[in-house]
Parts: C-alpha cells; structure tokens; sequence
C-alpha cells in the first residue's frame, strides 16, 4: 500500500464559538491522485485546504503532508514546509503587483535557496510551458486574469512541489481562461503531480479530478474515486 | 539578489508614494530635530558654555598707571590661588564721535590688546578681524554703534589732533572685559595729556564661584599691588546674574521649540512608519504564503522602511546643520555667546535616535503583521470583518448628504485601526500648530509686559545715553511749562485716547536694606502693559502694586501696607498687585499723587499715548512732533505695532518648525489614504460601474477623512492647549520667572475654533491627491485590479 502523501486524522477546526467548520474529519490522499474537494459555500473547504497548506491549525487531530507534521509547525517551520512541499494556486492569484512576474515566479525558489541563474531558467521554462513568457516582465496589474492565474501556477511550480494546492483556480477567471487552468491542472496531473483543488465548479471537478471529496457543514459526506481508464466510480 | 533584497527593492521603488512619504517625513522630522536640539543645547546654561570656551576671567581689574607698575601687576600672577593671569593691557576711557554723521557716541574704555586669543578671555569675533596696526579698532559686540560698524571711523574729538580709528571687527568678551580693542600703541594716542593710562589685569583663580571666594582672590591681589592702585574690579558671577537676567526670560520659549521640534518629529515618523507598514499586511500575507518566514518579513519590511528613512534622515542632517547656521546665529544674539555650529553629538544622537525609532516602529509593525494568521492577512482589505461600520454606515445614510459622502463619512468605521493611525496623524499635526501658535502668542506678550509697550505712541524725555550701560531713565529735567506744553498737544492732537506719564526716583523701603525702583504714574496706566501675576493693577494713590521681588525681599503679600521712606518722610502704601517684570529687581508702581506730599515735582520720563481705534500711527507722531518742535521733544512710534528682533526670530523659528511638522502630519494622512484607496481600488470600480463620476469620488474619498480629521482637530487642539498650559507656566517656573495669567491665557474661543479646523484641513489636503488618483481610475481597470 502507498504511504498517503497528505493524512488527517479527526481534524476539527472551529472558529470562536460558531460550529466548527471542520468537524472530525479523517481522510488521507495518495501520492499523484487529483483531489476535488467540492461543497457549497461554509462548508470547510477552504479551512482544509488551510491546514493542509499550514496557513491554519486545527483545534484537535493531526495533519501530516508528506511526513511532516504541519499542524505542530512554528510559523518558520510552516513558511519552509510552503516554500519546500507545497505549491499553491488562490482564487485572486495573490501576485505581489510590485513585483514583475518572473520575479514573482522566482521568489520561493530564491526563498528555498535556489541560485538566481537555476531560478531564473526554471521560471522562464514554466512561463513559456504556460505561455505567458512574453509577459515575464510585466508587472501583473497588466495582464488578464487568466494570464494572472498561470502566472500564480508558475510560481507554484517553481520548487517542484510534492503537492499544489489550488483554492477556486478558476473562480476570478472567464470561461475561455477557465479551460486554459483546467487543461493546465490536467497535464500536470498526468505528469504525476499530486493536486488538491477547492472548487464549486463540477465541471472542473469532473475534468481534473480522479477523486472527490464532498464537504457539508465541515463535515465529509461522500469521497468518490473514478476509475478513469475503466470509466468507473467507487 | 536574495529573495528579501527583491523584496525590498520591489516594495522600495514601486511603492513610490508610501517611500517618499517616509522619506520626507523623516527628513523634517530630522530637520526639526537637529534644530530643536541645536536650540535646546544653545540655550542649556549658555553664559556657562561660553565662559568655558572663551576662558573668561574671573575677575577683571582695572589699575590707576600713576599707583602701580607693569611689573608689580606682573607679579601678581605668583599670588597663591591664581591659577592663570592676563595682561597687564593698557587702558583708557574716551567719547567717540561717528565721523560719517559727526554724532557723539556711547563712551568707552579701550583696551591695548595685540591678539584676540589668550590664555584668559578669548575673544570671539563676530564680524571682521583683528587690529594689524594703528589707527584701527575692534568695538565689542555689546558696544551701541549699530548693526553694521564695520569702516566706521571713530573720532576722539575731545584729543589733541583729534585722532580717529576705522573700526575693522567686532567681538564678544564673554565677561565683557572691553567696549574696544586696539592696537596697545595706540592707547598712548588715546590718551590726554596729563591724564594717566591705566592698565586692565585679567585673572582666573582656584576657587572662584562664589562671591567670597572672589573677594577674597581680589585682596590677595590687592596685597600685592596696594589698594591705593586697584580702580576698580568686575567679578564674573556679576556679568553671570546680568546675562542670565536677560536671556531667562526667552529662554524657556526657546527650550519648548525645540523640544517640541523633537517629540513631535518621533511621534510623527513613528506613525508615519507604523501606518506605512500596517497598511503593506495583505502583502505580508502573500509572502508567508509562499514561504517567507515571520523573520524575514520583518526583516523586509525594515529594510523597506530604513532605505527611504536613511535618505531622509541624510537630508535632514544637512538641512537641518544648513537651517541652524542662522537660527543658533540669532540665539547667539539673544544669549550673547558664540557658537560654533550644531554640535556632532547632536546629529550624531538625531540620527540614532531617527534610526532607532524607524527600525522599531517598522519592527514592531511588521512583526505584528507577521504574526497574523497568514489567512488573515491576504483577506485584509479584500474582505473587511464583518459587521464592523455597519452602524455608522446606516446611520450616515440618514444624514441629508449627497451619497457619496455619506459612504465616505462612515468609512473610518469599518477600518477603525486605520483611522487611529490616521487620527494621530492629524492630532499630532494640530496640537503643534496649537501649542506654537500659543507660544508665539505667549512670547508677544512676554515681550509687551517686558517692555510695558503697549503704547502706539511714546514720548521719551530722557537725556542722550551716556557710557556703555547707561543709567535708566534719567530724565531731562522737564520745566512746569514744559510738561503742560507736552500734555497740550497730546490732548490737542486728533486721535488721542488716552495718555500717561511715568516718572521714576529711589526711594527706601522700611524694614529692608537698600532702595526700591519707584514708577509713579500721572493717568491711567492700566492699559500700558502691566501684566499682573496676582492681584490688580493701581487705581487711586495709596496703593501700590509691585514686582515679585518686591514681595519676597520684604516678606509682604498682596493687601498688606507697606512704608516707602521718601526724604524721611514715611509714606505707607497698600499693596494691591503683583507686576509681572522680567528684570524682577525692587520695583513699586504707584500714583504720582501717593507722593505729593514728598515729591511734589517728580519729572515725566516719558508720556505714554493710546490712540482711538482706526487712528493712523504714522500720521499722529507727524502731526504730534510738528506740535512739540518748540519744546525741542520727540514723539514715535510705540512698539506695541511692532516686534523686537529677538520676537522676529523666535515666531519664524516657530513657523518654520510649525510648517515642517504640519507637512509631516499631511503626509502621513496622505500615505494612509493613498494605501487606503489602493487596497479599495475594486470597491471604488463597483462604486464608479454603478455610476459614481469622478467629482462624487473625489467627494467620497475626501468625505473619508473629514470624521478623521474633524476628531483628530479637536482632540489636538485641546492636546495644544494642554501642553501649553503646563509646558509654558512650567519652563518659566523653571527660569525663575513667574508668568501671569495674561501671558499663559492666550487661546480664546474663535481662534480655539480655528485652530481646531486645521484637523479637517490637514487631513482633506493630504486625501486630495490621492482621491483624484482614485477618480481618474478607469472602472475597467479598477474593477479587475487586485
């Protein structure tokens, strides 16, 4: 059996007094599955993708990613557990606008320690396999949504991360830049990588994922594997 | 470049605003400081510094040519407890004439010097050089000859072939050893014949802070040389208490600018910092996400403040070194000492202390950013809490105003952190203008009580000067008919209100040794600048008001009688008033008519005239003196119209450092609102999509900061009222001198009122900019910029 390269273990976060919004939830996912974690709105999917991502703790349980232990990182310890395993994709991209965008792609690999040159090669890589390259230095203000969005999965990408992260890749993005990540998130699967992505969008759900994860009210009320070479579900 | 450097360097270049505002901020605010603390230091014990810089002497002797020798005086150096000796000069005394205009000057005692410098009494030379040879002359800086005596000739026309010496410096003696300095060949020039030259002993002992100390240093001297040959002796503890005299009475307002220069200066910088880097959290956010640690951040965000910080701060070092040439010249002028320029330590203490407070504010700034739930972070300005504001919103809904301002006016509530930080902004900037504008005030009326020239017109009766010091207020000997005449054409001349004379005379007081100043006025004199520290001002004769010395020397309170003694005569007077005066000697302000009986011819040293309202100043003195040409008197103007030099100075050093920390607080509004409008870009898109034009954004944005700046108005105001009223009453406590409700009391309500809307002011000119950048935005752009 495959060691899961993210386990959680009754993981419950709550947020003041209100009900928490993640309750008790155990589920682990093996190393190059694509995960859609779907539900409507307060349902706890982004609180998961949080604390997978170490930007949050959980009230009670354990999250373990790659063998680490995020939920008892200091926050130094959790910015290089970021920087070094995870990649992640926001809804509203999240470049830094006084930054051009390769340099925006090259700042976690600088942050892991990567030289400037190796850096530098590896963000032009990304962003031309994207197809954003001509945009490398232009400051993110003046590009499109979609071409944002590839830019943030460029940066994602930088380290070579065991897991990207992606919450509402497609949320801030019309229909034709939609496709582009959801093409995108495909052949980066297909190349091996481990993805969890947060969306309401099903049809994205259908064309990424190989395994849902419903969430209501922080709670996980189906997880559905597709069999995708025997066109199955389990 | 590490990953950090690029963040600095991004966040330095394209943050364009927010670095030149720290920038900026920290270079007035280091200009204000180097000045403040230039001012504070010049005016810490000044008399003290100089003696110890110029090595004044201890004890200045003056000895008769015709008792004692050059060498014998020589000798005296080998008296035990004299630690240093200089001299002997020659001396002689003599009256100039200022050839130019053939006008007798001050008399003065010229001393034979042939260099400025010595072991004792350097001289410091304010203008010019030093005499080369004969025929030259060097007039101390206290000597009255005008402000620019340089190519003056002087003629002694009292000589035998009337010898003259172009005056080629000036120069300060701290002890003021000389009125004039020459070359030592020409005192035998300067010398009448048959009269003896007299020779100028400068010493400098052990022991010599005290009065007895000195006095006995002296008889040690006198040993040696003979008692018969000693003429005459200054000790330094009396030119001390004269100097000290003068300049207490300015000194704590000079202490309070620049101290207000520098609290002012951290207060603003820090918040300029502290706003700066708070309001950069969402892109805290972003970088923990991708995996800057908590300790780099801080160390990003202090280098992003310290770069701009450090520029400003290299400016403000030289602006401020550049700006004090001339203040510290003029503080010169009023304490009568000679500085150098700002002292090293003084910069060296400003930019530590302006580095010190940047990296801590942006520490503690962005340490507190760090440490937010990264989550957190990156929702900031995207998503504001919830529920916060909602209640101003709806309640500024009601109010009957255009929309657009009352979304403004409700918006300090739903960020109120941001609004605090702007809110000191704006009551640091206006409890400044406050508290200096109270000062300044305070210092005009110091300056009015001092000179009790609240008069428009003045009348002097007084003979020409006579000596370096002349004696005050001798009065020309005034003829019954000549005081009529006088009176006669005051009350004739068109314009006139009202008009006192004053006459002074000595008179004892029983139960104390020595004598009090008399002022015995004619008329009603409570209009004439006699501020009053307790108690009232005379009102019929038998009553008395006096100055705080007065009370304390004869153990006495207001209400109590006191006896003058006058010619033997005993004449109680009730004391009804405590005068404020800054000299504070012996002084009793009475009715000329207390004295009848005693001094029945007491002679009018001046007439004293208040004019009706409207009248002009210029035209009366031309129509008055046209009136008194026969009676050979001159009217002019009063001062009440007018400032001294000193005045001058200090209310453009305070309008200077009002400006420079009034612009600092602008600036730090401006900063906030224009982080404040980039992190609402897409609010303001919805905003304009929905149909708002850029006029009712320009209006909302400026609608924003009124709340602010109203609050922060009122609250600085009150904050500069406060500080003044204890700051002022405290630092003349401090000099000795107590201030009287009229000089301490100066705010009233319309200029309170005033005072209190440069809050809304400073904070809507520095949204301005900012809300005309929010209203050129184009809704396309707005509405998908992050």
């Amino acid at each position: 059996m495959t060691t899961p390269v993210i386990e959680l273990r009754n993981v419950t976060r709550r947020y003041d007094d209100g009900p928490p919004a993640l309750h008790d939830t155990t589920l682990s996912i093996a190393p190059g599955e694509a995960v859609a974690i779907l539900g409507p709105s307060g349902s706890g999917k982004s609180t998961l993708l949080n604390l997978i991502a170490g930007l949050d703790r959980p009230s009670s349980g354990t999250v373990t990613v790659d063998g680490v232990r995020v939920d008892r990182l200091n926050e130094a310890g959790s910015a290089r557990y970021r920087r070094d395993t995870i990649g992640m994709v926001f809804q509203f991209f999240n470049l830094l606008d006084d930054l051009t965008v390769v340099d925006n792609v090259v700042l976690p690999a600088r942050l892991s320690g990567t030289a400037s040159g190796a850096a530098h090669r590896r963000a032009h890589q990304l962003l031309d396999a994207l197809g954003v390259a001509r945009h490398a230095a232009a400051y993110p203000g003046r590009l499109s949504g979609g071409e944002r969005q590839r830019v943030a999965v460029a940066r994602a990408l930088i380290n070579k991360p065991t897991l990207l992260l992606a919450d509402e890749p497609t949320g801030a993005l019309d229909t034709a830049s939609g496709d582009d990540v959801k093409r995108l998130l495909n052949e980066l699967h297909a190349d091996g990588q481990t993805i969890v992505l947060v969306t309401h969008d099903l049809t994205l759900a259908e064309s990424c994922a190989t395994r849902t994860i419903r969430l209501v009210d922080g709670r996980v009320v189906a997880d559905v594997t597709r069999d995708v070479a025997a066109g199955r579900t389990r | 470049m590490s990953a950090t450097g690029r963040v600095v360097r991004s966040g330095v270049a394209r943050r364009r605003v927010q670095t030149v505002v720290i920038g900026l901020a920290t270079m007035i605010a280091v200009t204000a400081s180097v000045l403040g603390g230039s001012l504070v230091v010049a005016s810490s014990a000044p008399f003290d510094r100089a003696f110890a810089a110029q090595h004044g002497a201890h004890l200045t002797a003056q000895f008769d040519g015709a008792e004692t020798t050059a060498e014998r005086l020589s000798a005296t150096a080998r008296v035990a407890g004299v630690t240093a000796v200089a001299g002997p000069f020659s001396t002689v005394s003599g009256t100039p004439r200022d050839a130019a205009v053939d006008r007798e000057l001050a008399p003065m005692t010229l001393v034979g010097r042939t260099a400025s410098s010595g072991t004792i009494d350097e001289l410091l030379l304010s203008q010019g050089r030093w005499v080369t040879g004969p025929g030259q002359i060097v007039v101390s800086a206290d000597y009255p000859i005008g402000p620019s005596p340089l190519g003056t000739v002087l003629r002694f026309a009292d000589l035998p072939g009337q010898p003259a010496l172009t005056v080629v410096g000036v120069a300060r003696s701290v002890t003021r050893t000389a009125d004039a300095w020459v070359s030592p060949s020409d005192v035998a020039a300067l010398t009448a014949p048959g009269a003896t030259r007299g020779y100028q002993m400068l010493y400098r002992f052990a022991d010599a802070s005290t009065a007895a100390q000195l006095d006995r240093g002296r008889a040690a001297v006198t040993a040696v040389v003979g008692t018969e040959a000693l003429a005459g002796t200054q000790s330094w503890l009396t030119v001390k208490e004269a100097d000290e005299r003068t300049t207490a009475l300015f000194l704590p307002f000079l202490v309070a600018f620049g101290a207000l220069g520098m609290v002012m200066s951290v207060l603003v910088v820090g918040n300029v910092v502290a706003g700066a880097v708070g309001t950069a959290t969402r892109r805290i956010g972003i970088l923990k996400a991708i995996g800057f640690t908590p300790a780099q951040v801080v160390r990003a965000y202090v280098a992003q403040a310290l770069i701009p910080a450090a520029v400003g701060i290299a400016g403000g070092v030289v602006a401020g070194n550049l700006l004090a040439i001339p203040v510290l010249a003029d503080a010169d002028q009023l304490y009568d000492t000679s500085t150098a320029g700002v002292a090293w330590w003084v910069d060296a203490v400003v930019v530590g202390g302006a580095f010190g407070m940047v990296t801590l504010t942006a520490w503690a700034a962005s340490l507190r950013a760090g440490r937010l739930r990264t989550v957190d972070a990156i929702a900031v300005g995207r998503t504001p809490r919830p529920g916060r504001g909602r209640s101003a919103a709806r309640l500024t809904a009601r109010l009957p105003l255009p929309r657009p301002m009352t979304l403004g006016l409700a918006r300090p509530f739903a960020r109120p952190a941001r609004a605090a930080a702007m809110l000191a902004a704006v009551v640091f900037g206006t409890a400044t203008v406050t508290f200096a504008v109270g000062v300044a005030s305070s210092l005009n009326r110091v300056q009015i009580a001092k000179d009790h020239a609240a008069a428009d017109v003045v009348i002097e009766t007084l003979g020409p000067p006579r000596g370096p010091n002349p004696v005050p207020d001798v009065p020309r000997p005034l003829s019954a008919d000549e005081t009529t005449r006088i009176t006669s054409a005051i009350t004739a001349s068109p314009g006139t209100e009202k008009y006192y004379s004053v006459a002074t005379t000595e008179v004892a007081v029983a139960g104390t040794a020595g004598s009090a100043r008399l002022y015995a006025f004619t008329g009603d004199a409570s209009w004439g600048g006699y501020e009053m520290v307790s108690g009232r001002w005379i009102t019929k004769p038998g009553e008395a008001a006096v100055a705080t010395n007065f009370l304390t020397a004869t153990r006495t309170r207001i209400g109590d009688t006191v006896v003058l003694a006058d010619h033997g005569k005993a004449v109680p007077v009730r004391i009804v008033g405590e005068v404020f005066h800054p000299t504070n000697d012996m002084l009793v302000f009475t009715d000329a008519a207390t004295f009848a009986a005693t001094k029945p011819t007491l002679i009018a040293a001046s007439f004293h005239i208040r004019l009706a309202g409207g009248a002009d100043v210029t035209g009366y003195v031309t129509a008055l003196n046209d009136a008194l040409t026969p009676s050979g008197f001159t009217a002019q103007p009063g001062q009440s119209g007018g400032s001294s030099e000193t005045i001058v100075l200090l209310n453009a050093l305070a309008a200077l450092l009002t400006l420079m920390l009034v612009a600092v607080a602008g600036m730090g509004v401006l900063n906030m609102v224009v982080l404040d409008t980039r992190e609402r870009v897409g609010e303001l898109g919805i905003h304009k999509a929905l149909g708002m034009t850029p006029r009712q954004t320009v209006a909302m944005v400026v609608a924003s900061v009124v709340v602010t700046g109203l609050a922060g108005g009122a609250v600085g105001a009150v904050a500069g009222v406060a500080m003044h009223r204890v700051v002022v009453p405290a630092m003349g406590h401090g000099a000795g001198i107590t201030l009287p409700p009229a000089i301490t009391d100066v705010y009233q309500p319309a200029g309170l009122l005033l005072l209190g809307l440069g809050g809304p002011l400073i904070a809507v000119v520095g949204a301005l900019l900012p809300a005309g950048w929010a209203a050129r935005t184009r809704t396309a752009v707005a509405l998908r910029t992050e």
